[in-house]
């Protein structure tokens, strides 16, 4: 097989997306439906969220369009004033790959769930990552089944009980951040639904993408799996377990960086400060790959430990961008030729030709 | 010519040679899957085509790529029939049958009628090669074959020893026997031989010295023909007066793939293509994936379902979305046509139906997916169904079918099948300005009250729904999956919406202008009617010039849009005594029609993965027919002698 290095120039995500003329508020981005989803749920922070961050990207908002499986955080795209697409389980990557290859002119969200993206999903999810399709998904993980009423998930815990599980799950859960990285996803990262501010900063992050980016979003469902993250949260707990990177950063964490990450083996350990030569405190590269899959390692079930910001950013040239190169190459060529010939392609190198009869 | 088998024989005395015409004749070239038998079919087929002939084709190969060398298994087959006259089918049994192999003669020894030209390459038949394929006996052996002109030739032995001066391989010497079998065939039907020198030139440029040795082969083969007393005879077979026009040979795969080209310049849209491969659909893929220079866009996608997700995706953004599969595809298919039935966008679903169920016999033809297009989908989900009846059919079709997306907003499937995929007959292409307008315009304004959008209001005359595309200022609407309030698109589980929009998004598939229902009755007195669709064109027109020859009153016509039925249908089927539907299936266009109108149809229906022959169906036709032949036949017009031995 012969391989093509088509050349192309290094871009943002929104950098082919016309940019606003006026100034956009929150409230621009509110359409006018009813939000319909239970009291308490993390959905409504989410949206806030991206309500108030969309239009500090400053592009028209005619040109972002959000696309969403099914499942309860896939009603989003109805109460944003974009285009939108509440499409079918699972299939919002694959529908959002179409538009986002044919439109480079837009901005385009997918808004998915962990049964959407996870599980009946699953396959599209790591297509898109590795394709780099210049896309941002937006993964609500609750870790349950809300919309068919309280099933487990594929990132429930072992031995959750739920209605299809009585006596408890027995399916090992995926690690969503591992599975992205293992997908060869150019950027990944994660945040919680009541962390307005650092859930800005990845969201903004991986909308300026170009490629596709992947933000698992902690979200809790307070019907099903109410207080699911309640040790991510509550200051006396949340203060050992969740772990904030930036790029460049030492990654230090609790009060007064009471602990720090470092290397143990192949992977990643917690230590206290006090005990760790400052020396060997890992700091923070968003562009190694080891780095970022060690640090989606420190995550697991029980939520000991959670690491939150952008884990991975990497450039790669996106699957939209290479596409559409080669059409615009084969286009250039025919044009400098006289233009595509379709008379020449109907008729071929073997023609005869009847006559008077 | 100089080539060493020219110089090894003696020129054949002059004189000796006897020239026959032939008005058709059919030939079947067979051998193992890697003799290049389908090459070599396509070869002469062209050169049919350049001389001027009429002309259908049917390869039959098998599923495996390379089966296990001279088994049954293995065996690939190509059938060409070429004329001076119009002709509908590939033949039903061949005149010539060459058999490269004993596994290539066991197979198909069974379809040449008694007097049928064999000829076989007699190299290949050694104990071991009988062995394989359960002969215990030669059965080239004298009088074993007397019912047949037998010509054994040593083609294998004879085409290596004419290569030994060019030094190339044993293996690659071997492998050009295929062109020496072509050689032969185009003396005996005194074909022109320089395009095929030309042909084998260009295709192996990059390797000369595989050129040359093809290029002596096929000389070899032709030199045999006219050096050895055992082929006395050579027949020419004429240019067939076709309709007026520039014509070159298609096949159905191509044409379709030519017809979503023609449809996206036409339209002035970008075509995007989102597919899986699978057989026998990958060819249209393939074909497309080479013209990017039309602003195609081709995405191979991780599966089926991504294919067409993908293309809606492309729909949703202004592009002729068209997605490509055979049965098994469209199965795993249905739920996204389903979301495009109700975002009421246009998308092209292309099914190249083979034998089912489950992944049955991927290279076989059968029209078994009738029932699935139309009703495979949850809830009520119409969706305009359109099929086309032979290879260069398929572009009109494909046009056709992406006019209707277009203008009515809809997903259409264009039922194709194996039969028409890889057949290939003579195209009439068509002149530039004889190919339709498909303009269409994107909704640009508001246009419901206080400058909001409706993006459900409906288009009078089409009730279609305007086309929005993301990006334009002004028109920003949620569309997806659950029912829509009729006008708004908001979400709406009003019983009395969701009982309207049932019924306007049937009532716009019903309402879907199609061209009426066309009945060739050349006597005009025909009681008895024989209606089909797809591939079957073919067999069925032969069939009918055999009955009308024999004095039976038949009438013939041909469903192209299955869904919506042209509105004359019921009409046409209540002016006929009988109404006979013969189809690839077990009756699924007679079980349509029956529901539909309750008028009775009388079903014919072969499943064996294989179209029906001309004299088969002629003959299941007539075991049907109520009322007895005429005394005195019609005159009949040149178009009746199809199929008729010449």
């Amino acid at each position: 097989m012969t391989t093509v290095d088509l050349g192309l120039p290094v871009r943002g995500g929104l950098d082919l997306v016309p940019t606003a003329e006026d100034v956009q508020k929150a409230k621009d981005y509110a359409s006018d439906q009813e939000v319909r989803w239970c009291p308490g749920c993390g959905d409504y922070a989410v949206l806030a969220a991206v309500r108030s961050f969309l239009p500090t990207l400053s592009i028209k908002r005619e040109n972002t369009v959000f696309v969403s499986g099914i499942g309860c955080s896939s009603r989003f795209p109805y109460y944003l004033d974009t285009y939108g697409m509440h499409s079918i389980h699972g299939r919002a990557p694959a529908i959002a790959t179409g538009l986002a290859v044919s439109r480079p002119d837009l901005s385009v969200f997918v808004v998915t769930g962990d049964g959407d993206a996870l599980s009946i999903g699953g396959n599209h999810l790591i297509h898109a990552l590795r394709r780099n399709v210049n896309m941002t998904i937006l993964l609500f993980n609750n870790r349950i089944y809300g919309l068919t009423k309280g099933q487990y998930s594929p990132t429930s815990e072992v031995g959750k009980v739920t209605k299809s599980t009585p006596m408890g799950s027995l399916d090992h859960p995926f690690n969503p951040v591992s599975l992205a990285l293992g997908a060869e996803a150019t950027f990944v990262g994660r945040a919680m639904d009541s962390d307005r501010a650092g859930l800005t900063a990845v969201l903004e992050a991986a909308a300026k993408h170009r490629g596709a980016s992947l933000v698992e979003i902690y979200q809790d469902c307070p019907i099903f799996n109410d207080g699911s993250f309640d040790v991510l949260r509550k200051p006396d707990e949340s203060e050992s377990r969740v772990i904030q990177v930036t790029h460049g950063q030492p990654i230090t964490f609790g009060t007064d960086g009471r602990w720090a990450v470092v290397r143990r083996g192949f992977g990643l350990a917690v230590a206290p400060i006090a005990e760790v030569d400052p020396a060997d405190v890992v700091v923070h590269d968003a562009t190694d790959h080891e780095l970022a899959f060690a640090l989606s390692r420190l995550s697991d079930q029980a939520l000991d430990h959670a690491v939150f910001g952008v884990l991975r950013q990497v450039q790669r040239p996106t699957y939209d961008d290479l596409t559409r190169a080669q059409v615009e190459q084969a286009v250039t060529a025919a044009d400098a030729a006289g233009g595509p010939d379709l008379h020449g392609l109907l008729h071929g190198a073997d023609t005869w030709t009847i006559a008077g009869r | 010519m100089d080539n060493p088998v020219d110089a090894a024989l003696p020129p054949r005395p002059a004189g000796a040679r006897t020239v026959e015409q032939r008005n058709r004749v059919v030939i079947r070239f067979a051998g193992d899957s890697g003799d290049g038998m389908q090459l070599t079919g396509d070869r002469f087929t062209s050169a049919a085509a350049a001389f001027g002939n009429d002309l259908a084709t049917m390869p039959d190969f098998p599923a495996e790529i390379r089966a296990p060398h001279g088994t049954l298994a293995g065996v690939s087959s190509f059938q060409l029939h070429f004329a001076d006259y119009d002709i509908l089918t590939p033949g039903d049994r061949p005149d010539v049958l060459v058999a490269m192999n004993p596994a290539a003669l066991k197979a198909n020894l069974r379809d040449l009628p008694a007097g049928g030209a064999l000829i076989v390459d007699t190299d290949e038949f050694t104990k071991r090669n009988l062995t394989k394929v359960g002969y215990a006996e030669d059965p080239l052996a004298e009088g074993a074959l007397s019912s047949y002109t037998v010509h054994r030739v040593p083609m294998t032995s004879l085409t290596t020893a004419a290569l030994e001066s060019l030094g190339i391989g044993k293996k690659d010497a071997e492998r050009s026997k295929n062109m020496f079998a072509l050689g032969l065939l185009s003396w005996m039907y005194s074909r022109p031989t320089e395009g095929t020198e030309r042909w084998l030139r260009d295709k192996f440029a990059k390797r000369p010295e595989i050129a040359e040795a093809n290029v002596v082969a096929f000389r070899t083969g032709h030199a045999y023909g006219e050096t050895t007393e055992s082929f006395a005879v050579t027949y020419e077979v004429a240019p067939a007066a076709l309709p007026d026009g520039t014509y070159r040979q298609i096949t159905g795969n191509t044409a379709l793939a030519y017809g979503i080209v023609t449809a996206g310049q036409q339209s002035g849209l970008p075509v995007f293509l989102g597919s899986y491969p699978i057989t026998p659909a990958s060819d249209i893929l393939h074909e497309l994936s080479r013209l990017k220079r039309f602003g195609v866009t081709t995405f191979q996608a991780e599966d089926e379902i991504a294919g067409i997700g993908a293309a809606l995706g492309a729909a949703y953004g202004g592009a002729i979305g068209v997605t490509t599969t055979s049965g098994p595809g469209l199965a795993l298919k249905s739920e996204a046509i389903g979301l495009a039935v109700m975002t009421e966008l246009p998308l092209l679903i292309v099914d190249v139906q083979r034998g089912g169920p489950s992944t049955g016999l991927p290279t076989k033809t059968e029209q078994s997916d009738l029932l699935q297009a139309m009703f495979g989908r949850n809830g009520e989900a119409p969706v305009p169904v359109v099929a086309p009846r032979s290879p260069a059919d398929a572009f009109d079709a494909a046009v056709d079918a992406v006019r209707i997306a277009l203008a009515y907003r809809t997903p259409v499937l264009l039922l194709s099948d194996g039969a028409i995929a890889n057949g290939s007959e003579p195209w009439r292409v068509p002149e530039d300005d004889e190919l339709p307008d498909l303009g269409v315009e994107f909704a640009t304004e508001p246009n419901g009250p206080d400058g909001s959008f409706l993006p459900y209001a409906r288009d009078p005359e089409t009730l279609a729904r305007p086309w929005a595309v993301p990006g334009t200022p002004g028109l920003a609407h949620r569309i997806g999956g659950l029912e829509k309030a009729d006008g708004t698109g908001n979400i709406s589980y009003d019983s009395a919406n969701h009982e309207f929009m049932v019924r306007v998004r049937q009532a716009r598939i019903d309402g879907i202008a199609v061209p009426d229902l066309e009945v060739d009755d050349p006597t005009g007195d025909a009681d008895v009617l024989v209606l089909g669709w797809g591939s079957t064109y073919g067999p069925i027109g032969a069939a009918a010039r055999r009955l009308r020859t024999a004095g039976h009153r038949v009438a013939q016509a041909h469903v192209r849009h299955l869904n919506p039925l042209p509105a004359n249908t019921e009409a046409v089927l209540r002016s006929y005594r009988q109404v006979i539907v013969p189809e690839m299936n077990l009756g699924q266009l007679a079980f349509l029609l029956q529901g539909r109108y309750c008028i009775p149809v009388t079903s014919i229906t072969k499943v064996a993965g294989l179209p029906f022959g001309a004299e088969e169906l002629a003959d299941r036709l007539a075991a049907h027919l109520v009322a007895p032949p005429l005394q005195n036949p019609p005159l009949q017009d040149t178009d009746q002698k199809e199929e008729v031995p010449a």
